[in-house]
């Protein structure tokens, strides 16, 4: 019974997510119509809280329509986002009560999971000020619960014996947690990328526009990475701490072992490429992107396509 | 973490022409462990690591490795040549974080020294013009200005910032934890290597098949398999002995993952120095004794026969181990009576614990032995003389052996036993299926640097939090020609707050002021220290 309403409630979030990406879309569109923004001189250091607005150059009379527009697709689309992420929220607990265990056991459980975790990430920053993340992470999301409920989905079941442990809960949370802070700070430096280009072309339009400076975008990308960072060292850790008991070994070079820590290795590199010059901005955004990408692989690629030792419950 | 090298390196002075040996040396130190060296080398490590999850490796899986050099041999022999059947172990693997660690030495050792010269340096001197730091307040003088100075020494002190007065300004400075932890984390990375070498010169891991009803003792002469450090010493295995009483299994019957494993408990009795207990061992519950562990890694069945040539002799009797072969536990293996007289027997058997005829062809469908089928092909030949090479028990060598046909002489005789069941040979002698047990795969093992490992972990974690959340500060108050200035520095990226925090001490300076001091934003002030974004246009 409630593996039923959980899989409804699945389906409805990524439904949902789906509509809140058409209105993000149509947010960026609508802001296509706003007047250029001469880029601005010089960049400030040191910066205030997360809480302020964007640039917000003095509106034309004629760009004001296109303002109230964009703004209005803009609350749709996260409006969207917490009805969605509502049910989401539900799909996760429904499905930890079907199974009366913690809902992370296999890869569908551990997308959706880690899914909730971006998405309230993302609902913290929103009203924070930091709305105009939506598009990619209603991107992310749909992609994610898309395939979840599409590709990755199976049925509950208890866990084999070996998931039998404390450390299922320390060692998956913090994953998913690192790896949700991961995903958001990539967008973020995704977003750096694009914002960084147009400013070096000294006008911004659209969308881009509206956000705020890139080294606004660059820090906050750093503050999420550097976040993530310890937390993926402690994921391993306890991971390897379990691997002692279950396996009577602490690392194997497992798949999965190895792509943890080649991801920890390039987002080490990451956080040396900010302190290195020549490296600092674009190249370490790169990196950054590279980081999530093994992040990804090791998730998808290794899960589907190399056997190992962290291979359960169907996928 | 994210400073180990704040500023870059000066270019460094090339003699023209020709480096002499200590310069060269000198030349080569500085570049490697300069931080775009680190870099490379990380990025290096992360790339070289990644062969060895897509190839097969022959640590973990040799089978697959002879498989694929089976199928490529030209490009499995390449392979093999460079190592890369075999990454981590490889000499080029090792060169690389060998490289990655003496340049983290190189680099932290240098900083190491200039953190504790720091430790108790004082913050550094009120620079002369306060208004061009990113984040600044002019406020009005106030009547007391040696007062107000004293309170912002103590406002300071209670947000734990380190203060220095100067004779018309304060001085503050926090945020000292942060190079610490970054030199910690650093520091614990050369400990973690240091774990994981003691752990593999020292350590030894062996795996062992058990019986249900059999015991194993830990000596290098019971072990399956094993290996050990360079620097290990059979005399360092702890003598005790584990008695396997039984192992249940249980798999799960419901239409989710039917046949998943649910339930693996083996139920045994230790003897460790003369005491005797009985421990449950499962797996993610492995038994202590000593300084060895045992942990469980595998399980299968074994068939318990007895084999009697035609005068009636046992010529064989015990468990036999087969080796599973798929999920649903389609077993293998080959009951040998080597002793059998007239002639030596042999059989292949084919176990299938839950068994289900599918044309003619037998196929087990389920994990657990809910139907239990042994089938047997039997082989007969001269006796061969003991030679003392090894055999390989799993399988059968059928040189000089003749396999027993149907009464037709047609085809090789097969037939299938159920427990308890005997089937008499066309020579007269007899096998008997009395029943299947389970055994189990222990691996023992002992890693001598665990703790090391384990403790640097730990340690490398807290200090890398300390390095990404702790934020150097400093903070200067001037009180000087009629005008008060409080300004603020980030010592690193990533930070916001500075403004607030400015504000916060001014308010609390107002209060001990008792509204003296009338505080006025100065304009230009306000954009200065305004956040990012706004007071750009």
């Amino acid at each position: 019974m409630a593996e039923y309403w959980s899989n409804l409630a699945m389906v409805t979030s990524a439904v949902v997510y789906l509509l809140a990406l058409a209105a993000f879309a149509a947010e960026w569109a609508a802001a296509r119509r706003l007047e250029p923004v001469e880029a601005p001189v010089g960049v400030l250091v040191g910066a205030g809280g997360p809480a302020e607005t964007t640039d917000e150059p003095t509106p034309a009379p004629a760009d004001e329509r296109a303002r109230v527009r964009t703004d209005m697709f803009g609350r749709m689309g996260l409006g969207l986002t917490v009805i969605a992420w509502g049910s989401h929220l539900a799909g996760v607990v429904l499905r930890g009560v079907a199974g009366n265990r913690f809902p992370w056991g296999n890869m569908y459980e551990f997308v959706t999971a880690a899914m909730l975790f971006v998405v309230a990430i993302y609902l913290v920053l929103a009203f924070r000020g930091v709305r105009w993340l939506g598009l990619p992470v209603a991107l992310l999301a749909v992609v994610g619960q898309g395939l979840a409920v599409t590709v990755f989905y199976v049925a509950v079941a208890p866990l084999v014996p070996a998931l039998h442990s404390v450390w299922f809960i320390v060692h998956i949370v913090a994953a998913a947690v690192a790896g949700a802070a991961f995903n958001v700070g990539g967008l973020f430096s995704v977003l750096y990328l694009l914002k960084s280009r147009a400013e070096r072309r000294e006008r911004t339009r659209g969308y881009l526009a509206k956000l705020p400076s890139s080294s606004r975008i660059d820090e906050l990308a750093y503050r999420f990475h550097a976040f993530a960072f310890p937390l993926w060292t402690f994921a391993i850790a306890a991971g390897a701490v379990w691997a002692e008991y279950a396996w009577g070994r602490f690392w194997g070079w497992d798949p999965k072992e190895t792509w943890s820590l080649v991801t920890w290795v390039v987002y080490a590199g990451y956080l040396h490429a900010r302190a290195t010059a020549g490296w600092r901005g674009t190249r370490a955004a790169v990196v950054a992107i590279v980081g999530l990408a093994c992040f990804w692989f090791n998730f998808v690629g290794i899960n589907l396509l190399v056997s190992g030792l962290h291979s359960y419950a169907g996928i | 973490m994210a400073d180990r090298r704040t500023a870059d390196r000066p270019a460094r002075r090339r003699a023209p022409g020709t480096l002499r040996g200590s310069e060269a040396v000198r030349f080569l130190w500085t570049q490697l462990t300069s931080m775009r060296t680190a870099l490379v080398l990380l990025f290096a490590l992360a790339l070289a690591a990644i062969p060895g999850s897509l190839l097969p490796q022959r640590p973990t899986s040799p089978v697959r490795v002879r498989e694929f050099i089976a199928e490529n041999p030209q490009l499995g022999g390449f392979y093999d040549a460079v190592g890369l059947f075999d990454v981590y172990a490889s000499p080029w693997f090792a060169a690389i974080y060998l490289l990655l660690f003496v340049s983290l030495v190189g680099c932290i050792i240098p900083r190491i020294g200039v953190y504790l010269r720091g430790l108790r340096a004082e913050p550094p001197a009120t620079p002369r013009n306060l208004g061009r730091l990113p984040a600044h307040l002019a406020l009005a003088a106030p009547a007391d200005g040696a007062g107000l100075l004293d309170s912002a020494e103590r406002v300071l002190g209670r947000r734990r910032f380190r203060v220095r007065r100067l004779e018309d300004s304060v001085s503050a400075e926090r945020g000292y934890l942060r190079e610490l932890g970054n030199l910690v984390f650093h520091v614990s990375l050369v400990f973690l290597l240091c774990g994981l070498a003691w752990g593999s010169l020292f350590g030894y891991k062996g795996t062992v098949a058990v019986v249900e009803g059999q015991s194993f003792s830990n000596t290098l002469t019971q072990f399956d398999d094993f290996t050990a450090g360079g620097a290990f010493g059979a005399q360092q295995l702890v003598p005790f002995t584990v008695r396997l009483n039984t192992f249940e299994a249980k798999f799960e019957t419901g239409p989710v993952q039917r046949g998943a494993a649910r339930v693996f408990r083996a139920d045994t009795t230790t003897v460790l120095d003369g005491v005797e207990s009985r421990q449950s061992l499962e797996v993610n519950h492995p038994l202590v004794l000593g300084d060895s562990t045992v942990h469980l890694v595998g399980h299968g069945y074994a068939v318990d026969v007895t084999v009697k040539d035609p005068k009636g002799n046992v010529a064989f009797a015990g468990p036999v181990i087969l080796l599973p072969q798929d999920g649903n536990f389609l077993s293998v293996g080959v009951v040998k009576a080597p002793y059998a007289r007239p002639e030596r027997l042999a059989f292949e058997a084919l176990f299938l614990p839950t068994a289900m005829d599918t044309d003619g062809v037998g196929t087990s469908v389920f994990p657990d032995a809910l139907n239990p089928a042994l089938l047997l092909n039997a082989w007969h030949g001269p006796p061969k003389e003991a030679t003392g090479v090894p055999e390989n028990v799993y399988s059968l060598d059928t040189t000089g052996l003749t396999q027993f046909t149907t009464a037709e002489g047609d085809k090789p005789l097969r037939f299938t036993l159920r427990p308890g069941e005997i089937f008499d040979l066309p020579d007269g002698s007899t096998i008997q299926f009395h029943d299947w047990k389970r055994w189990v795969s222990l691996q023992v093992s002992s890693t001598p640097g665990l703790w090391l490992v384990f403790i640097s972990v730990l340690v490398a974690v807290a200090g890398l939090c300390l390095s990404l959340f702790i934020r150097p500060r400093r903070v200067w108050l001037r009180v000087a020609d009629g005008r008060t200035e409080l300004a603020g520095l980030d010592r690193t990226e990533g930070r916001g707050g500075l403004d607030d925090e400015l504000r916060l001490i001014a308010d609390e300076l107002g209060l001990d002021e008792r509204g003296r001091g009338e505080r006025v934003l100065a304009p230009s002030a306000v954009d200065d220290a305004g956040s990012t974004g706004k007071g750009e246009q």
